[in-house]
């Protein structure tokens, strides 16, 4: 056992070449996870949370995507450097991911039990017995209703929630170290959200498996994470363990982002907005991303890009103004 | 005095064909028996998850599907009961947003073609004068004069939004129904469109029917709201006292369900279980018994009617004795971020002055 995360991102930098113009789309993105935590990555669409958490399955698609930079070490190995046979018995083995719509991710013409026990049989030596028994487990533990019959149903027969549950199993199958889920809740209702997370904490508890969690929504982040990463316009602007972040935001857009969501314990006459929207991908920006939008953006903010530092142990932030304070 | 809109016993059915011969192997009941008004500049939130009818209840109040029984009276007109020439007119009274306004705005006409269209059709505009007003509508919806010439693959989600807003308003309409407009959008762009909406209702006295799964954005939009669950409306009730008080068990674990942006209160698990029943084969008795913490007999064999609790409407058989005081204290924004709040408005106020 050792001090060192499961999962250690370092200046991840991935870029997309359309049509002659680079895009942008992850820059200078560090982030680090030890096992048996939850990080979230939130952050507004185009802000790249979801090309970091593909770029750690190595599942951004080579061209246009381009790693210009950067390393990705789990458990100690760069992934970008990994020869491709070794990173697909990471996948689905070690690593395992759940999507927002598994309506995308389940193959349509297999049984959902066939789907596992295919995970199953790559990654372990199970005999098919075995592994349709294993299979029947996993859906059972996530919780599908007679699991021995959905086994031999095929996605389209279930509905959304347990499909989600059936891609939940599928990404536990082989006892993940670390489980990667891209906004796994998003297109569900309400009711059946509170179940998939209640599931996934459950989860967490009984196989120990770190858990990155990339969401849009700060509910969410708030009721299943540790700790948190805000991305903003492909950087990372604020990081912080969860109690922290939502006690004392300090960058302007988390900020504006809090105070832009609205709370069903307490009625207000106006939302609060952030004026503008987020930058293209393709604009050259060399100073802060957000500057933009920020109402503190002085001339240092336009041409220098702050890095993320310390404003207390843990709490990080890329802003030149930080701590909020000290511009009034 | 009656309400600018009355709707009375919507009804919506769907028949299931099966085989060669097409035959009626069965009817999805996507709307039940629904009744509610809505007042001049008055906001009605229908409120449910998916597949619970609720677009089905804006599209066929707006005769956009037909009604399989039910009338829709506004301003004392029957529209339920107009001929399609009449019917046509009437579309100009009663417009609706949706919320991927890409799939309603015609990919090949600009901006400007798509917002003179209903203006000259209606003769709200003459070929002289269009131009003014297609420009008065997008100051109006805070474009700008240059986006007239752009098509909608050239906007932003919030833009285009501000587009099929445009676009629904441009025929002084009584009524909008405004179906998950802020759904697809971040939620810094959702904020602006929220209040949009709410500005344009106060200067138009606009009538909304607002459809979206989204209590907490309903909280902010509505003054009135009605839950609906497999069809029917389960409980309608001033924003306020729902909130405060839900009174039908599913109020209350809709409103639980929803993720606190507050990590000091964590849920302590999931408010109910199991999925929404099919609409083609709802249980019997009361629709929500199969999942209900309260459920006894008499909820698996009768269906509760809707009816008067205080100043609710409710259908459910122990409306009156279920603990109504159930909602959680309230969760203010952290002092650090008001504060941290009230430094960037006030940096905002003195850059724009």
């Amino acid at each position: 056992m050792t001090d060192a995360p499961l999962l250690d991102v370092e200046d991840l930098a991935v870029e997309f070449h359309v049509g002659g113009t680079v895009q942008r789309a992850v820059q200078g993105v560090s982030l680090s996870l030890a096992r048996g935590r939850t990080l979230g990555v939130v952050g507004e669409s185009g802000c790249g949370k979801s090309v970091t958490s593909l770029s750690i399955m190595r599942l951004v698609p080579q061209p246009p995507g381009v790693y210009a930079g950067g390393a990705i070490r789990f458990d100690g190995r760069d992934l970008l450097t990994l020869p491709e046979a070794e990173m697909r018995a990471l996948r689905g083995g070690r690593i395992g991911m759940i999507f927002q719509e598994p309506m995308t991710s389940l193959n349509p013409v297999y049984t959902c039990g066939a789907q596992i026990e295919e995970s199953l049989s790559v990654h372990s030596n199970l005999s098919p017995k075995a592994a349709r028994e294993r299979a029947i487990e996993m859906l059972d533990l996530v919780g599908l209703p007679s699991p021995r019959q959905r086994a031999d149903d095929y996605p389209h027969q279930l509905s959304g929630g347990q499909r989600q549950r059936v891609m939940i199993a599928l990404a536990l199958a082989n006892e993940p170290d670390l489980l990667i889920a891209d906004e796994p809740t998003t297109a569900l209702d309400v009711t059946i959200q509170a179940q998939i997370l209640d599931l996934m904490g459950d989860l967490r508890g009984r196989t120990g498996a770190a858990v990155m969690l990339v969401t849009h929504d700060l509910g969410v982040v708030a009721q299943t994470c540790d700790d948190v990463v805000v991305m903003y316009a492909g950087r990372v602007v604020e990081k912080a363990p969860t109690a922290a972040l939502f006690a004392d935001p300090q960058h302007p857009y988390t900020v504006g982002l809090m105070a832009a969501v609205p709370r069903i314990d307490t009625a207000v006459d106006r939302l609060t907005t952030i004026p503008g929207s987020v930058p293209p991908p393709w604009s050259k920006i060399t100073g802060c991303r957000f500057a933009s939008r920020c109402p503190l953006a002085s001339e240092k903010c336009r041409t220098q890009d702050p890095p993320l530092r310390d404003l207390s142990p843990g709490h990080g932030v890329a802003c030149w103004h930080a701590p909020i304070e000290a511009a009034a | 005095m009656s309400a600018m809109l009355q709707v009375e016993g919507l009804t919506k059915h769907f028949p299931i064909r099966r085989g060669v011969l097409r035959r009626v192997a069965g009817t999805v009941q996507a709307v039940n028996d629904v009744s509610f008004t809505v007042g001049e500049g008055e906001t009605l939130a229908v409120v449910g998850e998916s597949g619970c009818g609720k677009s089905t209840i804006g599209r066929a109040l707006l005769r956009l599907l037909e009604p399989t029984a039910g009338r829709v009276t506004l301003d004392g007109t029957t529209v339920t009961d107009l001929a399609p020439d009449a019917m046509r007119a009437m579309r100009r009274k009663m417009q609706i947003i949706f919320q991927d306004p890409f799939g309603s705005l015609n990919p090949r006409m600009t901006v400007a073609e798509t917002l003179a269209e209903p203006l000259l059709l209606h003769e709200l505009a003459t070929p002289g004068d269009v131009q003014d007003k297609v420009g008065a509508l997008l100051s109006t919806c805070g474009l700008q004069p240059w986006h007239a010439g752009r098509f909608p693959h050239e906007f932003s989600g919030g833009q285009r939004q501000r587009v099929g807003i445009a676009r629904a308003l441009a025929t002084r309409p009584r009524l909008i129904v405004c179906d998950e407009p802020v759904s697809a959008l971040d939620v810094s762009v959702q904020a602006q469109i929220v209040n949009l909406l709410k500005d344009l209702q106060a200067e138009f006295g606009i009538g909304y029917v607002f459809i979206s799964h989204d209590l907490a954005v309903v909280r902010h939009m509505a003054d009135r709201v009605a839950v609906v669950y497999l069809g029917r409306i389960v409980e309608e009730a001033r924003a306020d006292a729902l909130f405060a008080h839900p009174r039908h068990p599913y109020t209350r674990s809709l409103i639980a369900a929803a993720p606190r942006p507050d990590p000091t209160q964590r849920n302590v698990s999931a408010p109910v279980e199991g999925d929404l029943p099919s609409a083609l084969n709802p249980p019997s008795g009361c629709a929500f018994h199969p999942r209900c913490p309260l459920a006894q007999d008499r909820c698996r064999t009768e269906r509760p009617a809707l009816r008067q609790v205080g100043t609710s409407r409710v259908a459910c058989h122990f409306a009156e004795t279920s603990e109504a005081g159930d909602s959680r204290p309230e969760a203010a924004p952290s002092e650090a971020l008001r504060r941290r709040l009230a430094i960037l408005d006030a940096a905002r106020a003195k850059e724009t002055a």
